[in-house]
């Protein structure tokens, strides 16, 4: 068991290190986006000495990596930093601090990704686990073609078609996904109902397809084999015999797809018009907003790591020859 | 399950003109072809024959099941008056686990990875509720005692992973004796064991399947093993039987020639001569993967034109031997002298004439051949790397080696996949040869094959090196082998070389105690061997 969580303690740490030299790549590439905040603030009309003296208030004069490690060092004490829009050139200063902007946003996409995951992670393990049980049946190959059809239609197109049916022809559910901090939990489950079911049409097929493959993957091993041999039922053979040899490549397929769920849904956030991260970033990156952009981006990267880093603990526990060495 | 006293002649299975295709090239063939066979209560029929017989498909098919890609076409398998062919996949499932059950090749592979042996043992006889589960736990102690499994209370709580080869083997037969079936399906379950477990464990299964009374079909290739354990012997060949009759009766006056040709396949043995001229000397290597050694202090030296054999269980460094002669694994100390002149420790430190020298033949010949290469490829590559052969010299050659393997030219666009075991293993003792070499390692080279395969594997070897005057390192852990080819013999233990030298000496007494226990191990022709053997041994195996 310690060589299990000293695994996991070495893992954590190279997480750590791997966010650390993500920072730093988020920094750089952000530092390289072409145009600079102060003229596009200022606008063209701009004098040099105006511009020069705005990116001095802001810090931006200084050399890159001073800049870096400014910023670095404030994250590690919780301090994002404060925004750079609300500022203008009359010198008014209406900036907020970026944790202030980030924070409610990033509720709010937890919040859809926390609904959608509960919907579709357990529907995609038992879609999984029953066309692996009746592989090559009709229901088998229903569920095959509908859950391809939903993830080769785009998002945005399955957004619209669902809002078509769900809002207009049958009005059930809103179709804008308006939300702040004082909507009530049961008023904010209605209005995310549709970009969750979007959301949820989106990802089933992979962990729906990743789950069958990993266990018709292992039904031909001697192991299965023996099972059958020793009379136990289809049911008993991929529930007691396969699936638990098969969730660590299930946990990795998972992670990515919850990963999605934070990082990749600013489409969706679009269409229903929902307040999350998606959209605050990428309005950040078209008004030149640095601090908010990196807050982001460091978020996104934080949750891939975490959730990747989950999967292979996963994978590590639910494998006895790690858990139980010789 | 019942438990009034059987008698032996009541009839358990009974199968009559069973047919079974099985699907590959795209096609349906025959691969049982209208065998028939009866099985008495405690009796233990031997079914034996070469791979691609049919014996394990028509072991499966006496429980009522065939693997995917085979389906039944014809006849009819009664169990205990249960018409298995007609039965339901429920009505079989009920059988199978409780009244008849299986014991599988590779225990490694057939024991679920995720689940501790105890549960796996129980499983069957609990899901049927044969008895009370912790009844059924009580009683899987037992019998790993009666297997005599090293501490019988707590094995059960161990991961498969965490046993040997050996013990899970015998965990499986308690597994299968578990729900105390009528009848047990042994494939091959000794095949993947060294000797020295091998009798271990025949014994262990000899006695518990005698103490219960169980009938048993017992799938092998090994003919010296299956007299041991069966009161009957059928012999089958293609998907047909061969001949059937009593051990004693089947051992003694064989009535078909390829019966008899399966029992002469043994007597192959090469007269040694003793060789002086050293070519190659291993001189105190000591070698270790990672932090854990495996070889110490190891001294051998090869005579050239000779065959030196190196004997030994798995796990007593005979092929880190071959790995440390090759280059591949530096040793840790001491050195590899080959013509009188030390070998750099690395691989990648020799010159392409050293390595032209020595050339290495592998146990699975599947694996050390690109599936994608024609046999002309791979012959030819050698040729071209080592000697610089090219166009028409090179296709002539090519066609020159096939010959000395007793092939033709017309396998040169063929690609591995479609040439049989036997034929693999002769491509790469071609490669091998295209680089004219001075000496030839073959890592346990006729271990995968059939007896009489093996018996054309080793006569070729054999002439190549009167031909070319080859020096051959021969590891294998097989003394049948051995005597066939060798002139001297190494014998290795947990890294170490326990005695070196001719064939002769180390094969006649007296003999150190880890030789005697591994030459006496070695499963001989008679049906009283393991009785002899294991009264003979004062502490029992």
């Amino acid at each position: 068991m310690n060589a299990v969580l000293a695994t996991i303690l070495k893992r954590l740490g190279l997480g750590l290190a791997t966010l650390f030299v993500v920072s730093a790549i988020i920094f750089s590439s952000i530092s390289m986006l072409p145009g600079d905040f102060g003229q596009a603030v200022l606008g063209q009309s701009a004098t040099q000495e105006t511009v020069a003296a705005f990116r001095k208030e802001l810090g931006l004069d200084k050399p890159a990596v001073v800049r870096y490690f400014e910023w670095a060092g404030d994250v590690l004490q919780g301090d994002l930093g404060t925004s750079f829009s609300g500022r203008n050139a009359s010198g008014q200063d209406r900036s907020r601090q970026v944790s202030d902007l980030v924070m409610p946003r990033l509720w709010n996409t937890l919040f859809l990704a926390g609904v959608t995951a509960l919907i579709a992670v357990p529907l995609a393990l038992f879609l999984g686990l029953t066309t692996a049980l009746y592989r090559n049946s009709a229901y088998d190959r229903a569920v095959n073609a509908a859950t391809l059809t939903t993830i080769s239609t785009p998002e945005f197109f399955v957004a619209y078609i669902l809002i078509l049916v769900f809002a207009s022809l049958w009005p059930v559910f809103p179709s804008l996904a308006n939300v702040d901090a004082s909507t009530a939990l049961g008023e904010r489950l209605y209005r995310v109902a549709l970009p969750a079911l979007t959301l949820t049409l989106v990802i089933v097929a992979h962990m729906m397809r990743m789950t069958r493959a990993a266990i018709i993957n292992l039904l031909a091993s001697p192991y299965i084999e023996m099972a059958r041999l020793k009379g136990a039922s289809r049911s008993e053979i991929i529930l007691k015999h396969a699936l638990p040899n098969a969730w660590a490549p299930i946990a990795t397929v998972i992670a990515f797809n919850l990963a999605y769920l934070v990082v990749g849904v600013v489409v969706v956030e679009v269409v229903f018009v929902y307040p999350g991260i998606g959209q605050l970033m990428v309005d950040a990156v078209t008004s030149r907003d640095i601090p908010v952009v990196q807050a982001c981006a460091l978020i996104f990267a934080a949750t891939y790591i975490l959730l990747n880093l989950t999967a292979d603990i996963i994978g590590i526990v639910t494998n006895p020859r790690l858990l139980h060495p010789r | 399950m019942s438990t009034e006293p059987v008698s032996k002649d009541r009839i358990l299975l009974e199968m009559r003109d069973v047919r079974i295709d099985g699907f590959s090239d795209e096609r349906w063939h025959q691969i049982i072809k209208g065998v028939n066979l009866t099985l008495r209560r405690g009796e233990i029929l031997g079914l034996i024959g070469e791979s691609g017989a049919g014996k394990s498909t028509l072991g499966k098919a006496a429980m009522g099941y065939t693997q995917p890609g085979c389906k039944l076409t014809g006849g009819s398998i009664l169990f205990d008056g249960i018409d298995l062919v007609k039965a339901s996949d429920a009505e079989k499932r009920r059988l199978w686990g409780t009244r008849i059950a299986y014991v599988a090749q590779s225990a490694a592979a057939s024991f679920n990875p995720a689940h501790r042996l105890i549960d796996q043992t129980v499983e069957a006889a609990t899901r049927r509720g044969i008895r009370p589960d912790a009844e059924s736990r009580a009683d899987a102690v037992q019998l790993f005692r009666a297997l005599q499994l090293p501490k019988p209370e707590t094995i059960g709580s161990r991961y498969p992973h965490q046993v040997s080869g050996g013990q899970l083997q015998r965990v499986m037969t308690a597994m299968a004796m578990s729900p105390r079936p009528d009848l047990i399906i042994f494939d091959e379950p000794t095949t993947a064991l060294d000797v020295t477990t091998q009798v271990e464990v025949l014994s262990a299964m000899r006695n518990i399947v005698e103490e219960f009374n169980t009938a048993a079909i017992y799938i092998t290739h090994d003919l010296a093993v299956v007299a041991q354990m069966a009161d009957t012997i059928k012999v089958l060949r293609y998907g047909e039987e061969v001949e059937e009759a009593p051990t004693r009766q089947m051992l003694t006056e064989p009535k078909q020639a390829y019966t008899r040709s399966l029992w002469s396949v043994r007597a192959l043995e090469k007269p040694e001569v003793k060789g002086d001229d050293i070519i190659l000397s291993i001189d105190h290597v000591d070698a270790a993967y990672g932090p854990f050694k495996v070889l110490h202090d190891v001294n051998i030296s090869i005579p050239r034109g000779r065959t030196v054999a190196v004997v030994g269980e798995s796990g007593s460094g005979k092929s880190t031997t071959a790995r440390v002669i090759t280059g591949l694994l530096p040793p840790l100390s001491g050195s590899v002298i080959f013509n009188g002149e030390p070998l750099p420790a690395a691989l990648k430190d020799r010159s392409k004439d050293q390595l032209q020298r020595i050339q290495m033949i592998y146990q699975m010949a599947d694996t050390a051949m690109n599936p994608r290469q024609t046999v002309f490829d791979i012959i030819a590559r050698p040729l071209e790397f080592y000697l610089g052969l090219k166009g028409k010299a090179r296709e002539d050659r090519v066609v020159e080696l096939l010959k000395m393997i007793e092939l033709d030219e017309s396998f040169m666009d063929r690609l591995p996949s479609e040439l049989s075991g036997g034929q693999k293993q002769r491509i790469c003792i071609a490669r091998a040869l295209a680089a004219e070499p001075d000496i030839i390692i073959c890592d346990e080279v006729t271990s995968a094959l059939d007896q009489i395969v093996q018996e054309g594997i080793l006569k070729l070897l054999l002439r190549l090196q009167k031909e070319f005057n080859i020096t051959y390192l021969f590891i294998t852990h097989d003394i049948a082998t051995v005597k066939a080819i060798s002139d001297e013999i190494v014998v290795m233990f947990q890294g170490k070389v326990v005695e070196q030298g001719l064939k002769s000496e180390i094969l006649s007494p007296p003999f150190p105690d880890y030789t005697q226990l591994l030459l006496s191990s070695v499963p001989e022709m008679d049906p009283d061997w393991l009785t002899n053997l294991l009264s003979a041994r004062p502490d029992g195996p």
